[in-house]
C-alpha cells in the first residue's frame, strides 16, 4: 500500500478476531474505510455486524489482528479515548438515554466534542435535519417514537463532530418511509463530507447509498469490493438480495 | 396536639438523617447495580472523621456554626476519601465479574472496617465533643412540646445537602454523566463518557453526604463507636428500598416515611419495635412492590 492511499484511510481493520469467551463472533476480518466514503456493512442476524462496531468502538476487545484509525491501533484503547479520536456511534436498538430528554442526549453526545464553541451550531444543524426533535427538545427521549429516536441517535452521534461516523442498523423495525428519510439524510451527511460505516441487515438500500460493500457471513467477509459490483454479482442478488 | 407535633419533628429529625445515607445507597446502586454494604462505616468514619477534627483543630473552643462546617466538610471530605478508595481497590477489580461477588465483597469490606475501626479507635463508646455549637438555652419549649435546636440545625443542613445533591444531580454535566452511567455503562463510554472515573465520582459523593450524616447524628446523640454504622445502614437501606433503589427522589420520601412510621410507633405503640419495624417494610415491599414507592420497572434493554 503507498502513502497516498493510506493517508486517505480513515479507519482500516486488519485480520480482525473477536471472542466472546468460546464462541468465535468474528474470524479474520479485514476492510478500510475511505475517507468521504459510505461503507456497508451487510449480512444476515448475527454475521458480527455489531461485534465488529462494537470492537472499533473499543466496547469488546479483538483477540487477534488490529484496527488502526489513520495509522494507529485504537484496538487497545478504551471506548472514551476512542470517541476522543472522532469516531463516534449511534449504536443499535436506538440506543439512546430513555431516562434523560431529548436536548440531554445531546449534550452528552457533545461530552468529547473537541469544539466546544461549536456546540450551538451543531445543536442547530441538528434540529434543522431533523426538526421533530427540536419540537420535542424538553421531553423525555423515553416519550419518542421509534423513528424519532433513531434520529436523537444519529443526531447524539453528530453533536461529538465525527470524523467516522458508525451507524448500526439505523433502519431496525422502522417503518419504509422512515427507513427512506433516515437513508436519505445519511447520504446527506455523508455529501457533506462525512465518512460513514454503515451496518445493515437491510442489505439491498444499504448497498444502494453505499459505495463500498462488506459482506459478513458468520463472521467472515465472504465478498467485498464497490457497491456497483455487488448489486451487479449474481451470488448478491441470490443470498442477500431475495432474488 | 403537641405530642403529635414533638413526633412529626423527630421524625423529620430523624428521617433527614436516614436520607443522607439512604442517597448514597441509592446513587452507588445506580452506577453499579450493588447495594454498598460498607455504606453505614463510611458514616461510621464520617462521625470519627469529624470528631478527630473537632479534638485536633481545638475547635470547641471556638464553638458556632464557622466550626461546626469546619468539622462537617473534614467529615464529608475524609468519607469521600474512603468511599473512593473502597470503590478502587475492591470493587472496581470486580467489574466484570457476577454480581454476587460483588455483593460478598461489600460484606466483607463492612467488616472489615468495623473491626479494623475497633483495632484504631478502640472498641468503647467516645463522646462526640457537641459543645462545638453553643446551644444551651435555645431549647424551645411550647407546652409539652420540646424542640432540641440541634434537630433543626441538622435538618436543615440536611436539606441543603440534598438540595445541593439534586442541583448536581439535574442540573450538571456532571450530573448528567452519572445519569448516563446509570442507564448504562456501554452507552455512556459510546459518549466518550470516562465511566470509571464518573463511577469513582458517585462513589465519593454518596459517602460525603453519608459522612455528614455521622457529624450530625454525633451532635444528636453524642456517642459513638465503630459499630455505630449497622443499623443506621440498614435502615437507610430499607429507606431506598421502599422509595424505589436507584430513585434519588425516592431515597428521600423513604427516608422520611421511615422516620415517620418509627417514630409513630414508638410513641403511640411499642418501642420496643423500632427497628423491627425498618426489616418489617423491606419484607413487605420486597413481597409486594420490590420496585419501591417510586421505582418504575426499567424496559428491558434490546
Amino acid at each position: 500500500m503507498t502513502n497516498i492511499e493510506s493517508e486517505s484511510v480513515v479507519l482500516s481493520v486488519k485480520d480482525a478476531s473477536v471472542h466472546y469467551g468460546m464462541v468465535q463472533a468474528l474470524r479474520g476480518v479485514s476492510f478500510d474505510v475511505p475517507k468521504g466514503k459510505i461503507v456497508t456493512l451487510v449480512g444476515a442476524n448475527g454475521a458480527g455486524k455489531t461485534t465488529m462496531l462494537r470492537a472499533i468502538s473499543g466496547l469488546v476487545k479483538v483477540s487477534r489482528g488490529a484496527i488502526q484509525h489513520h495509522g494507529v491501533a485504537i484496538s487497545s484503547m478504551q471506548p472514551h479515548e476512542i470517541v476522543r479520536r472522532r469516531i463516534c456511534q449511534s449504536p443499535e436498538g436506538r440506543g439512546i438515554f430513555l431516562n434523560l430528554t431529548v436536548e440531554e442526549n445531546l449534550d452528552l453526545g457533545a461530552w468529547a466534542a473537541p469544539d466546544k464553541s461549536a456546540y450551538k451550531v451543531n445543536l442547530e444543524r441538528g434540529f434543522d435535519m431533523f426538526p421533530r426533535l427540536k419540537e420535542r427538545r424538553r421531553q423525555n427521549a423515553g416519550t419518542l417514537s421509534g423513528g424519532e429516536q433513531q434520529m436523537l441517535a444519529i443526531a447524539r452521534a453528530l453533536m461529538g463532530q465525527p470524523e467516522l461516523l458508525l451507524l448500526d442498523e439505523p433502519s431496525l423495525g422502522l417503518a419504509p418511509q422512515i427507513i427512506e428519510k433516515i437513508f436519505e439524510i445519511v447520504q446527506r451527511i455523508n455529501r457533506e463530507g462525512m465518512t460513514i460505516l454503515l451496518v445493515e441487515q437491510n442489505a439491498l438500500q444499504a448497498l444502494q447509498i453505499a459505495h463500498h460493500g462488506v459482506v459478513l457471513e458468520t463472521g467472515s467477509v465472504v465478498l467485498q469490493g464497490p457497491t456497483r459490483e455487488l448489486l451487479a454479482s449474481d451470488e448478491v442478488r441470490k443470498a442477500y438480495l431475495g432474488e | 396536639m403537641d405530642q403529635f407535633l414533638q413526633h412529626i419533628i423527630n421524625a423529620l429529625s430523624l428521617g433527614s438523617i436516614y436520607a443522607l445515607i439512604a442517597l448514597g445507597y441509592t446513587m452507588v446502586f445506580g452506577v453499579l447495580q450493588l447495594i454498598n454494604f460498607a455504606h453505614g462505616e463510611i458514616y461510621m468514619l464520617g462521625a470519627f472523621a469529624g470528631m478527630y477534627t473537632i479534638r485536633w483543630l481545638r475547635l470547641e473552643q471556638h464553638p458556632g456554626i464557622g466550626s461546626l462546617l469546619i468539622a462537617l466538610f473534614a467529615a464529608m471530605a475524609a468519607s469521600a476519601l474512603a468511599g473512593f478508595i473502597i470503590e478502587r481497590l475492591a470493587y472496581r477489580p470486580l467489574r466484570k465479574s457476577p454480581r454476587i461477588n460483588l455483593l460478598i465483597t461489600a460484606v466483607g469490606v463492612s467488616l472489615f472496617l468495623q473491626y479494623t475501626g475497633q483495632l484504631v479507635f478502640g472498641s468503647d463508646p467516645q463522646f462526640f465533643p457537641v459543645g462545638i455549637l453553643e446551644l444551651d438555652g435555645y431549647t424551645w419549649t411550647y407546652g409539652e412540646l420540646v424542640i432540641e435546636p440541634m434537630q433543626i440545625v441538622a435538618l436543615v443542613l440536611s436539606i441543603i445537602l440534598m438540595l445541593v445533591l439534586q442541583y448536581i444531580i439535574f442540573k450538571t454535566r456532571l450530573g448528567r454523566a452519572m445519569r448516563a452511567v446509570s442507564f448504562n455503562h456501554d452507552l455512556a463510554s459510546l459518549m466518550g463518557i470516562p465511566t470509571n472515573r464518573i463511577i469513582s465520582a458517585t462513589f465519593m459523593l454518596g459517602s460525603a453526604l453519608a459522612g455528614a450524616a455521622g457529624v450530625l447524628v454525633g451532635l444528636i446523640y453524642p456517642k459513638i463507636e465503630p459499630l455505630m454504622g449497622t443499623m443506621p445502614g440498614l435502615k437507610a437501606f430499607v429507606a431506598a428500598v421502599l422509595g424505589g433503589v436507584g430513585n434519588v427522589t425516592g431515597a428521600v420520601l423513604g427516608a422520611f416515611t421511615l422516620g415517620l412510621a418509627e417514630e409513630f410507633l414508638v410513641g403511640y405503640w411499642v418501642s420496643t419495635y423500632r427497628d423491627a419495624l425498618a426489616f418489617a417494610i423491606l419484607i413487605l415491599i420486597l413481597l409486594f412492590k420490590p420496585s419501591g414507592l417510586l421505582g418504575v420497572h426499567r424496559a428491558e434493554k434490546v
